[in-house]
């Protein structure tokens, strides 16, 4: 093995990571204030990018060009999908918070299912072909191939991911989902509106789920209704292998997990990749229970 | 007169980072004793209680119970030796019926396993016979026999208190350790939570009592020791407690006093 | 006193009556066709399977999204011993005990590590667990040993294994089927049977270890871990316990799976099986044995009803077109039902009672 390839798939690794870094930020918001897995995370994602898919490649047949297309897509796919999030809180979890704690998972099960279907109805079964709206030609730097479109996926990423610290360490509304993340009765008290403040969780979580499906779906040049389940699967472990609950450390958990799963290709056959993930989230967690970064919730004993 | 203690404590020190939690604590429990440990909100009782029972492991010092070393590295095992606990924020099996609580206390003293559950052999059937039957005593003792059936989280929270205490009498404990049994009961509730521990202790059973209630303690308890600041500042008969001025200014004069506590003071 | 012993009489004549209609339900099932037949008794796996998931997450309250990996353990131990896969024809008397054996084995290797993770974090693992039983269930066709070139075939990977024996004992095939008095019996409404004992054994085994002293701990360890520890139980062993337990259940029915389908392969043992034996103990009632047993029976027979109710023909009459494929039009409808059980019945639709 030489240097070379070791390098090659360390930056691919960062791509694929960056993405489920912000499929995993999806998770771990809404895990730090409900304490609940929100099983349908992964198909919003795919909405998101099926959504974008459809809308990109109706605004380049009428004429647009391919850049204000790819963005007129994504910010109808982002808005899309925070009204599905905010919709789907409200309707399935909304109303079993206080209902024994796996109530609301088998909820986010049904909303799951529910929700492909949903996609097959409205996208039909097919793999749509993704539009390339940003070039892929190879750019050689050294002996490193990488292409324009990865380059945005990291920029993006990283900038989104600034933006989101941003936003919960120096906004009233980040603010107010950190407390109600700490304790919801006593954010209550102080006069914050609870409700208002998990709907928000879930339109940020989200919109953020909408870019990162459009970013696979660019990826790989395609996309279809069950692509949420593996990426969300992934997103979920890699939140968890982080510490869930805590932003960097879905961030973290993310990146890690995409540099294992591509640096790992090196060593074992292709077919294994998909155990990478959760044979690293099960070291992970045996020597450090809490994530590699640590939950948000300190245990009272 | 150390062959009649049951419980001691010498130089017992535990630190978190930089933070003394206890600070070369030493006390001792007479046999059949009720005593009492207090001492202002964060003076180090609970952190006492929860090295005493194998959550947190001592950096310095050594516990002594029923003239064994007392080494625990496990919470379970607690139980085991013979030292039963209740909760100050009440953790009882909420989904359980009142009579299952207590039957869980007896899983220390009994063995059946996954085989006699399945197969139950006549020796298994006897033992949950004996079980079933102590459990009733218990709840008989602590008068909770009608409502054995019912889940216990549907009990009012004086009864959630003593469901507490028979369940952890039923580890036949040699020493019950009751942390805050008083907490946000009224008068009658109390004076009837007295009579119990005085009750528990007649019966031969040690009892620690962690409390904030002073008039409980004052009444109730034979021997005192007072934390404050993770050291221990007094230790004596309840009289002798009232007159010390290192109490009285702990109590009084810090800024973490409790105006509760000493109003109760009489 | 006389009141009690009419209930006892009223209960006896209730329980004689549920008998007679489980002994003869495959024999009107079968006038209807031996897909239905085939239904039953895919119910009665689920039913155990779903009692055996109700030990570890409904009792002792560990939250596990893997579990159909150890239903795959007990089938491939069977596929691969009774098949020409390897040319191994073991009887059933060795197989049966060597899975469930064998998927216990692998319970106790799931909850080893697992044991200080709690709630989320133990469900995530487990579901990884599941998932790496059933990708190396795929590849296990070509390994390889690191100082030769030779691959060994293992599970035949996506392929699976085909022509499992079926059950026999004593030389005689249960797969065959039987004529009994002039009636006609089929190999499927034999296993109906066969697996009609294992369910009510596992009925049995659940009730009794759920009220046992170790029922009694697992329960206290799903109420309040720390509660539980005070009490002196040693949590780790109990947890183990669970976990061996379960699977134990899970290996059983996966034995009986293979040699009643004789074909095995990894699309069985996916994800979304463990998701719906959760579903059915989380739907039915967690921890109460005939709650779970009646989700089990919903959500496994729900999809074949709604597959005849939202079928073609019927959407023909009803809208004079066919608006939806049904395939979907049922996944739908199972959904909605999930969501809408949930909402409705938070614990299930039928918990246990409120007074014992």
């Amino acid at each position: 093995m030489s240097i070379d390839v070791l390098l090659q798939q360390i930056v691919n690794g960062l791509v694929v990571g960056s993405v489920y870094a912000l499929v995993a930020l999806g998770y771990t918001m809404v895990y730090g204030i409900l304490q609940l897995i929100n099983f349908a995370h992964g198909e919003v994602v795919m909405i998101g990018a099926l959504t974008a898919l459809v809308l990109a490649k109706w605004l380049l047949g009428a004429g647009v060009p391919p850049m204000i297309a790819l963005l007129l897509a994504i910010l109808i796919a982002m808005a899309v999908c925070a009204a599905v999030g905010v919709l789907v809180e409200r309707i399935a979890y909304r109303p079993l918070r206080n209902a024994p704690r796996l109530a609301p998972l088998i909820t986010a099960i049904g909303v799951s299912i529910f929700l492909q279907q949903i996609a097959i109805l409205v996208f039909g079964r097919n793999y749509f072909s993704f539009p390339e709206l940003i070039s892929k030609t190879p750019i050689e730097i050294g002996h490193i191939t990488i292409n324009m479109n990865e380059i945005v996926i990291l920029i993006t990423s990283v900038a989104l991911m600034a933006g989101l610290l941003w936003l919960v360490h120096n906004t009233k509304i980040g603010t107010a989902m950190r407390a109600t993340a700490e304790n919801q009765k006593v954010a209550g008290l102080m006069g914050i509106d609870i409700n208002k403040i998990i709907a928000i969780t879930f339109a940020i979580g989200s919109a953020l789920g909408a870019i990162a499906g459009v970013m696979v779906a660019s990826n790989y040049g395609q996309a279809h209704y069950y692509m949420g389940f593996m990426l969300g699967l992934k997103a979920f472990t890699a939140a968890v292998m982080g510490g869930i609950g805590n932003l960097w450390g879905a961030m973290v958990g993310g990146l890690i997990l995409g540099l294992v799963e591509n640096v790992g290709l090196i060593f074992v056959r292709g077919d294994y990749k998909d155990i990478f993930a959760f044979v690293v989230l099960v070291a992970v967690l045996i020597f450090r229970p809490q994530g590699l970064i640590g939950e948000r919730v300190a245990e009272r004993a | 007169m150390m062959a009649s203690m049951l419980f001691t404590a010498e130089g017992v020190t535990k630190k978190f980072g930089g933070v003394t939690a206890l600070d070369n604590v030493s006390m001792s429990i007479a046999r059949g004793a009720i005593f009492g440990l207090i001492g202002p909100n964060g003076a180090g009782k609970t952190t006492f209680f929860n090295t005493l029972t194998g959550l947190y492991q001592v950096d310095q010092g050594k516990f002594t119970f029923d003239d064994k070393p007392l080494n625990v590295k496990a919470p379970h095992e607690v139980a085991q030796v013979g030292i039963a606990r209740t909760f100050q924020n009440i953790r009882l099996f909420g989904e359980m019926s009142v009579l299952e609580n207590v039957m869980v206390g007896r899983h220390v003293r009994t063995k059946a396993g996954a085989f006699g559950a399945i197969f139950r052999p006549p020796s298994v059937h006897r033992e949950e016979a004996a079980i079933a039957a102590r459990s009733h005593e218990l709840l008989e003792y602590v008068g909770l026999a009608k409502r054995a059936g019912d889940k216990s989280r549907t009990l009012a929270y004086g009864e959630q208190r003593r469901l507490e205490i028979a369940r952890a009498l039923a580890t036949d404990p040699k020493m019950i350790a009751l942390d805050e049994p008083a907490a946000g009961m009224n008068a009658t509730e109390t004076i009837a939570l007295r009579q119990l521990i005085e009750r528990i202790a007649g019966d031969g059973i040690t009892v620690m009592l962690i409390e904030h209630d002073m008039r409980l303690v004052m009444n109730v308890c034979q021997h005192i020791a007072v934390l404050d600041y993770g050291r221990k500042i007094a230790d004596g008969t309840p009289a002798h407690i009232q007159k010390d001025a290192a109490v009285i200014k702990a109590y009084l004069g810090g800024a973490h006093g409790e105006p509760a506590a000493t109003g109760e003071k009489a | 006193m006389t009141t009690l012993v009419a209930d006892n009489k009223k209960k006896l004549i209730a329980m004689l009556l549920l008998g007679v209609a489980l002994l003869l339900l495959p024999i009107f099932a079968g006038f209807l066709g031996q897909a239905w037949v085939r239904i039953l008794n895919i119910t009665l796996l689920y039913v155990m399977l779903a009692l055996g998931l109700n030990v570890v997450v409904g009792v002792a309250g560990l939250l596990d999204l893997g579990y159909v990996a150890f239903y795959a353990v007990g089938a491939y131990t069977w596929a691969m011993l009774a098949s020409s896969h390897f040319n191994m024809h073991l009887p059933f008397w060795v197989l049966l005990p060597l899975g469930a054996f064998l998927a216990a084995l692998a319970g106790l290797m799931l909850g080893a590590p697992v044991l200080k993770l709690r709630g989320d974090y133990l469900a995530i693992v487990t579901l990884g667990f599941g998932e790496i039983v059933r990708i190396l269930m795929n590849n296990f066709d070509k390994v390889g040993l690191p100082w030769s070139d030779a691959t060994y075939n293992i599970t035949n990977g996506p392929r699976g294994i085909t022509g499992i024996d079926g059950i026999s004992f004593f030389g005689f095939n249960v797969s065959k089927g039987l004529e009994i008095f002039g009636l006609q019996l089929s190999g499927l409404q034999l296993y109906y049977y066969v697996f009609l004992v294992f369910t009510i054994i596992s009925v049995i085994g659940v009730w009794r270890l759920q009220h046992s002293r170790l029922g009694r701990a697992w329960q206290a360890l799903r109420e309040d871990e720390i509660a539980a520890k005070a009490m002196g139980i040693n949590t780790r062993n109990i947890k183990l316990a669970a976990f061996a337990f379960g699977a134990l259940t899970g290996g059983l029915s996966g034995g009986l799976f293979a040699a009643m389908q004789g074909f095995v392969s990894p699309e069985s043992f996916g994800l979304l099986e463990s998701v719906m034996i959760l579903a059915m103990v989380v739907l039915g009632g967690m921890g109460h044995i005939p709650g779970v047993i009646l989700g089990a029976v919903l959500l496994a027979a729900m999809p074949e009803v709604i597959r005849y109710v939202a079928d073609e023909n019927m959407q023909h009459k009803v809208f004079g077109t066919v608006l939806i494929a049904p395939e979907v039009l049922r996944n739908l409808i199972f959904s909605l039902a999930m969501i809408l059980i949930m909402l409705f019945k938070p614990a299930g639709l039928w918990p246990s009672p409120e007074k014992k």
